[in-house]
């Protein structure tokens, strides 16, 4: 309950609002917290009617200012109540002349996959054994070897004249076996290079465009986000990212008290509820605050950047200006915000 | 009012007389619905967990049997079209038992979806002006819009009928013929919509080919009058109500030829795909010959033709075809090969592979294998009490101020 980054965050967001407020609901919170913790880690009657209130929410885009406050203000109540620490909930929007972009070094990520994991820390995604939710998927890709061994169908088309085969069966990089849980006792490993995945936050995304109710919408900084309290779970956007990058709630999500973050944001990193589909926001709750995202910071190698597109200054800027980059599946316009490169 | 208040109550009373084999038959309907409640309970608990699908095969076997239940009620027009278009004397008499199945086809639906959805708590934020309609861009919205807008052209066509007959007034034409002819039109944009909600996903390579919408509308065809033609022979030979061999004739032969352009289709799709065999054939690969020994879909998929083909070639035979006895038999083939190629061989290998290239197996788990049986049985019912009400109509039993209290048959 009282790592150092909780301290950290917890300074700003006091600054952010109303000092003799928060103290009052401080003390409240954490003393029902500290009470709600040893008796039962579940919300109590009290959250009650803060749930009810939820339920009837307008969608989160569309409300007003103080629709907005209000619900922010709920839901920092209940999630208090829940974990048992203060939480906040951010609600920020975009910044202006903003266009958040990304840059991933291909050839220096060694497929560690710190990133994935410090992104479940951060983003509050659920852990455990019933369901994992990881929002960057590092594909493994093995380096192309041929051998003699290899040559199917050698010299076809054969006896009937029918052409069955080809002998370059194991091309470089096969993504075909979605190789994206090995586990490897030293990376990077001899025989592999890496690519990871995430959402592309792409500036046509097909995951908004399907959405039967909007709850997925682009904001003005380029970031496709969700109102999770808004989704009707139909998986629609799942069904139409080229990317994979949205996971879904099948069950209750299990994000232990002691491990979630308190610093979150209404469309990024709040707790979900189970039948909601989510996915990476570019850390909106830090990038909005001018903060590098959990990704970025954690890479050993360095090989994330992240920046603002519109500033010439910015590191992507300077990677598209002179690296070789490419971006993922450019067949279906999607137009990604997420950059590959190489030096 | 009075009248229609009337009408009603004896409507559902004759749906619900019946003899010892009707009870029973309901009696086993409900053991499946109340499966259909504790498997919906079980769901709205816990969520989507208690089903087998998983982030990689997101969308299952509630949207395989929606995507062919659309279908069936679409087909009701396979009734409705030859009866009012063609002047089909024998298909005019019974066409609003059409329209029945077509309403209970519609409710299975509308609950297959409910089963779909992560939040079905939520449904209300897809309604327009209480919540958000993003209209028209998502084919979701386009899907509930046609959806509800034939499930109620069906009840107001099929009821406002069934009350002229019950009162004994002549149907207001120049209000009956226009709705008859917009619920054509409408019937085929169910399913092309329904297609459109899968095939417009490039994301998906084997749903993304233009040939869907008319595969879905001839497999529908072939499926729907199939169900129809074995719901008539019950009609025919549990009820008075005499249906001539010529409606079944007619009927017989739309299935034949949707069923022949359906497999025409499906050779045209295999072909296409199976020819310069890419990287986005793997879907279509997995389910017709499996993945390194991943291969549960394979026997289902090879079931499918062997039940189309072999369907198709029999009912060629116009002896065959016209054979009281053995054209039931037919239709169930017809039905099952349709189904299982519309609902799993369709729904599934579309979402294997991966984006990324990741074969993973699914197979229903036993919640969801209640709710979807649950759903039949729901709509089973609907549509026994439904067609037992309107036979009763149609026959006379069932008359504003008549034989009403007699209406057991």
């Amino acid at each position: 309950m009282s790592k150092e980054d909780n301290k950290e965050n917890g300074a700003q967001s006091v600054s952010r609002r109303d000092f003799l407020r928060k103290a009052g609901t401080y003390s409240a919170a954490s003393l029902s917290g500290a009470a709600m913790l040893l008796s039962n880690p579940k919300p109590a009657q009290a959250t009650t009617n803060v749930e009810w209130a939820e339920h009837f929410q307008k969608n989160y885009r569309l409300m007003t200012e103080e629709e907005k406050q209000e619900a922010l203000d709920r839901l920092e109540k209940r999630y208090s109540e829940e974990f048992g620490k203060e939480v906040t909930v951010d609600g920020s929007p975009a910044m202006d002349g903003v266009l958040f972009g990304y840059a991933l070094n291909i050839q220096k990520c060694i497929g560690c996959r710190r990133c994935a994991k410090a992104c479940v820390a951060e983003n509050n995604q659920s852990r455990g054994d019933e369901q994992q939710i990881e929002w960057i998927r590092v594909l493994r890709l093995e380096k192309g070897q041929f051998s003699a061994d290899d040559r199917d169908n050698a010299g076809y088309p054969g006896d009937y004249g029918i052409q069955v085969g080809g002998n370059a069966y194991k091309p470089a990089g096969v993504v075909l076996e979605g190789q994206h849980y090995y586990e490897a006792e030293q990376v990077p490993e001899k025989d592999a290079f890496y690519m990871p995945m995430q959402c592309m936050q792409c500036e046509k995304p097909p995951c908004v465009k399907v959405c039967p109710v909007q709850t997925t919408y682009r904001d003005p900084d380029g970031i496709v986000v969700i109102d999770y309290n808004w989704c009707i779970g139909c998986r629609m956007c799942i069904g139409a990212c080229p990317y994979w990058a949205r996971r879904f709630n099948w069950g209750e999500p299990s994000l232990p008290a002691e491990e979630m973050n308190p610093v979150t944001h209404y469309l990024g990193n709040r707790p979900r509820m189970k039948g909601v589909a989510e996915k990476c926001t570019f850390c909106v709750q830090r990038t909005r605050k001018g903060r590098w995202t959990a990704c970025v910071e954690v890479c050993p190698v360095g090989a994330r950047k992240l920046g603002n597109l519109l500033d010439p200054e910015s590191d992507v800027r300077k990677v598209l200006e002179t690296k070789k980059v490419f971006r993922l599946r450019a067949d279906l316009n999607t137009y990604p915000k997420f950059f590959y490169f190489m030096d | 009012m009075k009248r229609f208040l009337q009408f009603a109550i004896d409507f559902i009373r004759a749906g619900f007389t019946g003899g010892l084999m009707f009870w029973a038959w309901m009696l086993f309907l409900s053991f499946f619905i109340m499966l259909w409640g504790y498997g919906e309970f079980v769901q709205i608990r816990d969520g989507m967990i208690v089903t087998n699908l998983t982030d990689q095969v997101s969308w299952g076997l509630y949207l395989a049997n929606f995507v062919f239940m659309v279908g069936v009620a679409a087909a009701a027009v396979t009734v409705v079209f030859p009866a009012y278009v063609y002047k089909h004397h024998e298909l005019h008499k019974i066409v609003v038992l059409g329209e029945m199945l077509a309403i209970a086809a519609v409710i299975m639906c509308l609950l297959f979806v409910t089963a779909h959805m992560g939040r079905p708590d939520r449904i209300w934020h897809i309604i327009p002006v209480i919540g958000i309609y993003n209209w028209p861009n998502a084919m979701l919205t386009w899907d509930v819009l046609v959806l509800t807008g034939y499930l109620i052209l069906n009840l107001v066509g099929g009821f406002y009928f069934l009350f002229k007959k019950y009162t004994d007034q002549p149907l207001n034409k120049s209000f009956y013929i226009p709705l008859i002819f917009i619920a054509i039109v409408w019937a085929l944009s169910i399913h092309t919509v329904t297609a459109f909600l899968i095939n417009t996903m490039p994301a998906r390579p084997m749903w993304h080919h233009s040939i869907m919408p008319i595969k879905f509308i001839t497999t529908a065809f072939a499926a729907g009058p199939s169900l129809i033609i074995i719901v008539f022979m019950l009609v025919r030979k549990f009820t008075p109500l005499k249906i001539a061999d010529e409606a079944f004739h007619m009927l017989s032969q739309i299935v034949t030829w949707c069923l022949g352009i359906a497999l025409f289709l499906v050779l045209s799709e295999i072909v296409t795909e199976l020819y310069p065999s890419t990287e986005h054939t793997a879907g279509l690969k997995y389910l017709m010959f499996g993945h390194n020994g991943l291969n549960m879909l394979v026997p289902f998929f090879w079931t499918a033709i062997a039940l189309m083909v072999g369907s198709f070639i029999l009912l060629l035979i116009p002896r065959i075809r016209k054979n009281m006895t053995i054209l039931p038999f037919l239709c169930v083939g017809v039905f099952v090969g349709i189904w299982i190629d519309k609902g799993m061989g369709l729904m599934l290998p579309g979402v294997i592979p991966t984006p990324i290239g990741e074969f993973a197996e699914y197979s229903p788990s036993m919640i969801e294998m209640m709710i979807i049986l649950g759903v039949w049985a729901i709509g089973l019912f609907i549509l026994t009490v439904l067609i037992k009400g309107a036979v009763g109509v149609l026959l006379g039993d069932v008359s504003y101020g008549g034989k009403s209290d007699a209406a057991a048959t």
